[in-house]
C-alpha cells in the first residue's frame, strides 16, 4: 500500500555539526519532530541538547547540516528570523529583563500584537496580556516586576512570551529545574495542552521519569551525537538510561537508617543569618546531625539553603544562633574555627568558592592545610605534589599533572578536587551544597559513592540538594528548607509529602 | 527686581548648566544601552575645540557659521565615541580603561590642545557667538525676562532634547529595546533585538551630544579657546547621571543646580557680599560631590539599588559557553 503523504515534520534537522574550540558540541545530528507531538530530547549534561536548540532558535550558526521547517529549508542568521518562522525557546536561565513588567517583556521585539508600534500604549499591551494568560490558564499580572514574581510564575512568562510571539515550535530547555514537583505537574498539563493545539514542543530534559510522564517519543544525545529516537511508550527508564549513558549503570541506593544512639557531631541551635541583600534568610533553624547520618535537605534553591550551609561552615556571620561541633561552640563567622572544629564544606559554587581557579591543583588541595604542613612561611611545595599526585590517583582526577590550574579541569575533576581536600582533612561533620549539579551520570555516581563512604566512616552528612532523586537515594532523614525555615519529612521517601513542604505547605495527616 | 541675586542665579545657572545637561544627556543614552563612556571630557573638549575653530575659519553670516560649528562639534563627538564604541563593543574592551584613555587622548594636553595650538585658536575672541533668541523688550519682562526669555538657542533646544529623549525612553518600541539592552543583552537578543546596533547608535549619539555641549562652552559660555577650558564638567556631567538615576528630567533639574553654584562666585563677588572661603567650597562642591558620588557607585549593588541598568559596563558576548 503506498502510504499516504505523510505531512511534512515541523522540525527536521539533518546533519547538524557545530564546534566551539576545543569540542564538538553537535556532531552530525539529525532530528525531526512532528506537528502536534512532545518530543523529548534527552542526554547528559554538554551532550550537546541546549546547542542543538540554540541553532534551531538562531542563536547559533550549525557549521554543517540542513535544517527545514514544516518541509521548507531555513538558514536563521538572528533570533528574529527563529522568532518570525514560528520558534520559540523557554531557557533554562529566563532571558527576561528583571526590571521591566511581564507586558513590556512580552512586547520586546514584537511585531505583531499591541506593541508593534512606535508609540507604546501599556494599558493596551496589559490587555493584550491579560486575554493571552486567561486563553492559556497562565495567569500572570501584566503590571508586576519580573523580579517580584516566583521562579515558576518567571517561567509562566517565558511561556507566554513564545506564545505571544506565536511559536508554533517551542523549545522548553530543562523547564522543571527549578520547580516544585505540584508545579512541575501543572507544566506537563499546558504542555499537553499546547501539543493538542498542533504545536510541537521540543522538551530537553535529563530527567527519565519526565520524559516517561511528558512526551510522545524521545531522541537521545550523547556526546554531540544523536543516538537513538524512541517512541516513549516503547522505553522504559532504564533503557533510557543506558542509551544517555551509554553502559549499564548502577544506580546507589541505600538503606535509610536512624542513628539515634549515635553521638550527635552538628548541633545547630536557633539559627539565624542574612542574605546578600540584607534580608533574613535564614529564620531559627535547629536541627541535629549524627555521626554515621545523612540528613538530605530539600528545597527550591533560594529558600536560604545556600545562607545556612555557609553559616554552618562560617562564611556568613549568623545574627543568632549557635553552632555546636562535638558539642563545642564554634565562633560565629570564622571560617577557620569552623574547618579546625572538623566541618567540611563542599559548595554549590565549586569554581568559585571551592576552589581558587588560577591556582594549580596541588596548591588548592592545600588550601586548607598549608599552616600545619609548611616551614615556618616556607611552603614545602614538594610534600604538596605528592599528596596531590595521591589525591590524583586515589580519586581519578582526570588532569595533567599536579600542576594543572583548577579552571582548565571538568565539572567533575574539579568537584573531586573539593572533595578530596575536604575528606583529608577527616571532617566529623561534611555539608555538601548540590555536590552533583551539571555533573555527568558517571561523575554523580562517583561523588554519591564518596557521600556514602565519608557516612561509613563516621561522619555527619548534610547533604543540600535540589535533586529529588539525589535526595531519595542517599537520605536517612529528609529537612525540608522553606522561605528560611526548615521542617523534617515524616516519611522519608514520600514524594509527595515532599513537595507538598518545598511549596511551604504542611501536609494534613 | 531682574537683578536680584536669586533671579540672576537661576538665569545664569541654565546658562552655565546647558553644556552639563547636554553631555549628560548623551552619556545617559550611552549607558542605557550598557555603555559607560568616561571620554565626556575628552569628546567635549574636541567638541569645543572644533566648534570655535569653525565660526573662526568660516566665512558667513552668524547663523550659518553658528550652525556649521554645531553640527562640527557633533560629527566630532560621534567620531571619538566611534572609537570607544569599536573597542569595548567590538572587542570587548574594558570601557573603564578605554573612557580613561579616550579622556586622556583628546582631554587638556591630549589632542583638544593640540588642534587649538596648530590651528592657532587661542588669544582671539569669536567671530560669532551665540546670542539671546528673543527681543531686548522681552528679556526685560520681570522674572521670566532673564530666565526664559534670555537664553540662546541651544537652551531651547535643549529643553527639547529633555522631552524627547523622556519619551523616547517611556513611550517608543525603540526606547524600550534600548532599556532591555541596557538591562539584559542576552534577553534582548533572543527576542531578536539587535544589541551590537542599539550600543553603537547611543554611544555614537551620546558623543555627538558631548560635542554640542563643548560648542556651548566655547560659542556662549566663555567665546574663546582657553586649553581646558570646560574645567572637568565632562566628569560632572558623568556624576550628574548617576545623580539624576538615569533619568533625563531630573539631569536638567541637576545640570542647572551645578550652573548655579558656577554662578554664584563671580554674583557674589559683583555684589560685595564676601563669605570668605566659602567660595571655595561653592566653586569646589560639584568636584566633591562628583568624587563622592563616582565612590559610592563604584559598590555594585549600591549602583542597582539607585536604578543603574543592570547590564552597564558589561561587553555582550552570544557564543560564551
Amino acid at each position: 500500500m503506498a502510504a499516504a503523504a505523510a505531512p511534512a515534520p515541523a522540525v527536521s534537522m539533518e546533519g547538524v555539526t557545530k564546534r566551539f574550540p576545543g569540542v564538538v558540541a553537535n556532531d552530525g545530528v539529525d532530528f525531526e519532530a512532528a506537528p502536534g507531538e512532545v518530543h523529548a530530547l534527552l542526554g547528559e549534561n554538554g551532550a550537546g541538547k541546549t546547542t542543538l536548540s540554540h541553532i534551531l532558535t538562531g542563536l547559533y550558526r550549525p557549521d554543517e547540516g540542513r535544517i527545514a521547517l514544516y518541509g521548507k529549508p531555513v538558514e536563521f542568521s538572528s533570533p528574529r528570523e527563529a522568532i518570525d518562522a514560528g520558534v520559540g525557546m523557554v531557557h533554562q536561565h529566563f532571558r527576561l529583563v528583571s526590571r521591566f513588567t511581564v507586558a513590556e517583556n512580552l512586547v520586546l521585539g514584537d511585531r505583531r500584537g499591541a506593541g508593534r508600534n512606535f508609540h507604546i500604549d501599556p494599558g493596551a499591551i496589559a490587555a493584550q496580556v491579560r486575554e493571552l494568560g486567561d486563553r492559556y490558564s497562565l495567569p500572570v499580572d501584566p503590571r508586576a516586576r519580573i523580579w517580584q514574581l516566583s521562579v515558576g510564575e518567571q517561567q509562566r512568562v517565558e511561556i507566554l512570551k513564545a506564545l505571544y510571539q506565536e511559536a508554533r515550535i517551542l523549545i522548553l530547555d530543562e523547564p522543571t529545574a527549578v520547580l516544585t514537583p505540584d508545579e512541575a505537574d501543572t507544566l506537563f498539563v499546558t504542555v499537553r495542552k499546547m501539543a493538542e493545539e498542533g504545536r510541537t514542543v521540543i522538551f530537553i530534559s535529563h530527567k527519565l521519569h519526565e520524559v516517561k510522564a511528558v512526551s510522545d517519543r524521545v531522541t537521545v544525545l550523547r556526546a554531540g551525537k544523536a543516538i537513538a529516537t524512541v517512541r516513549t511508550a516503547d522505553a522504559t527508564p532504564q533503557s533510557l538510561a543506558e542509551l544517555m549513558v551509554g553502559r549499564e549503570i548502577e544506580v546507589v541506593t541505600r538503606e535509610g537508617h536512624a542513628h539515634p544512639e549515635n553521638v550527635p557531631v552538628l548541633e545547630v541551635e536557633d539559627l539565624w543569618a542574612d542574605g546578600d541583600r540584607g534580608t533574613v534568610a535564614v529564620k531559627g533553624v535547629s536541627l541535629t546531625l549524627r555521626a554515621g547520618e545523612i540528613a538530605a535537605i530539600a528545597g527550591v534553591s533560594g529558600n536560604g539553603q545556600r545562607e545556612l550551609a555557609e553559616a554552618i561552615a562560617g562564611l556568613r556571620p549568623c545574627t543568632k544562633g549557635t553552632v555546636r561541633v562535638k558539642g563545642k561552640v564554634v565562633h560565629n563567622g570564622d571560617a577557620r574555627a569552623a574547618f579546625q572544629a572538623g566541618i567540611g564544606y563542599v559548595p554549590e559554587d565549586r569554581l568559585g568558592t571551592g576552589l581558587s581557579p588560577t591556582l594549580s591543583i596541588s596548591m588548592n588541595l592545600s588550601l586548607k592545610s598549608f599552616r600545619r604542613e609548611s616551614l615556618g612561611p616556607f611552603l614545602r611545595l614538594h610534600a604538596m605534589r605528592d599528596k596531590a599526585v595521591d589525591a590524583i590517583r586515589t580519586f581519578g582526577i582526570k588532569s595533567s599533572g599536579p600542576e594543572q590550574e583548577t579552571d582548565e579541569l571538568s565539572g567533575g575533576n574539579l568537584q573531586k578536587v573539593v572533595i578530596s581536600r575536604e575528606f583529608s582533612a577527616h571532617p566529623s561533620v561534611l555539608i555538601a551544597a548540590s555536590p552533583t549539579r551539571g555533573l555527568d551520570v558517571a561523575a554523580v555516581e562517583q561523588v554519591h559513592s564518596y557521600l556514602l563512604g565519608a557516612a561509613e566512616e563516621g561522619a555527619g552528612v548534610l547533604l543540600i540538594s535540589e535533586d529529588l532523586d539525589e535526595i531519595l537515594a542517599l537520605n536517612d532523614r529528609v529537612l525540608v528548607m522553606y522561605e528560611g525555615g526548615l521542617t523534617e519529612a515524616d516519611d522519608r521517601t514520600s514524594v509527595s509529602e515532599i513537595g507538598l513542604r518545598m511549596a511551604g505547605e504542611t501536609p494534613s495527616p | 527686581m531682574n537683578n536680584s541675586l536669586v533671579v540672576v542665579l537661576v538665569a545664569s545657572g541654565i546658562a552655565y548648566g546647558t553644556p552639563l545637561l547636554y553631555a549628560a544627556l548623551g552619556e545617559l543614552l550611552a549607558e542605557r544601552s550598557g555603555v559607560l563612556n568616561l571620554g565626556v571630557e575628552g569628546m567635549m573638549l574636541v567638541g569645543a575645540v572644533m566648534g570655535f575653530w569653525t565660526v573662526q575659519r568660516v566665512h558667513a553670516n552668524t547663523g550659518v557659521a553658528l550652525a556649521a560649528a554645531i553640527v562640527v562639534a557633533a560629527i566630532i563627538g560621534a567620531a571619538l565615541a566611534s572609537i570607544h564604541a569599536f573597542l569595548v563593543i567590538t572587542l570587548r574592551a574594558s570601557q573603564i580603561v578605554s573612557g580613561l584613555a579616550l579622556t586622556i587622548f583628546a582631554g587638556a594636553v591630549g589632542l583638544s590642545s593640540y588642534l587649538g595650538s596648530d590651528l592657532n585658536l587661542a588669544g582671539a575672541p569669536a567671530a560669532h557667538q551665540l546670542t539671546a533668541v528673543f527681543p531686548k523688550s522681552m528679556q526685560d519682562w520681570p522674572v521670566v525676562g532673564p530666565i526664559v526669555f534670555g537664553q540662546n538657542v541651544l537652551v531651547y533646544a535643549s529643553w527639547a532634547c529633555v522631552v524627547l529623549i523622556w519619551l523616547y525612553l517611556s513611550r517608543t518600541r525603540p526606547g524600550l529595546n534600548l532599556r532591555a539592552v541596557g538591562e539584559s543583552p542576552a534577553a534582548a537578543d533572543t527576542m531578536g533585538i539587535n544589541v551590537t546596533a542599539y550600543r553603537y547608535a547611543h554611544t555614537l549619539v551620546g558623543g555627538a551630544f558631548a560635542g554640542v555641549a563643548g560648542a556651548v562652552v566655547t560659542l556662549a559660555i566663555t567665546p574663546q579657546w582657553v586649553d581646558g577650558i570646560t574645567g572637568g564638567a565632562g566628569w560632572i556631567a558623568i556624576a550628574l547621571v548617576i545623580f539624576a538615576f538615569w533619568r533625563p528630567e531630573l539631569c536638567l533639574v541637576g545640570a542647572y543646580f551645578f550652573g548655579a553654584l558656577q554662578a554664584l562666585a563671580p554674583q557674589l563677588q559683583a555684589r560685595n557680599i564676601s563669605l570668605g572661603p566659602t567660595v571655595l567650597w561653592t566653586n569646589a562642591l560639584p568636584y566633591v560631590m562628583t568624587i563622592v558620588v563616582l565612590v559610592i557607585v563604584s559598590s555594585g549593588t549600591a549602583r542597582s539599588r539607585l536604578g543603574a541598568p543592570a547590564a552597564l559596563g558589561v561587553a555582550y558576548v552570544r557564543e560564551e559557553r
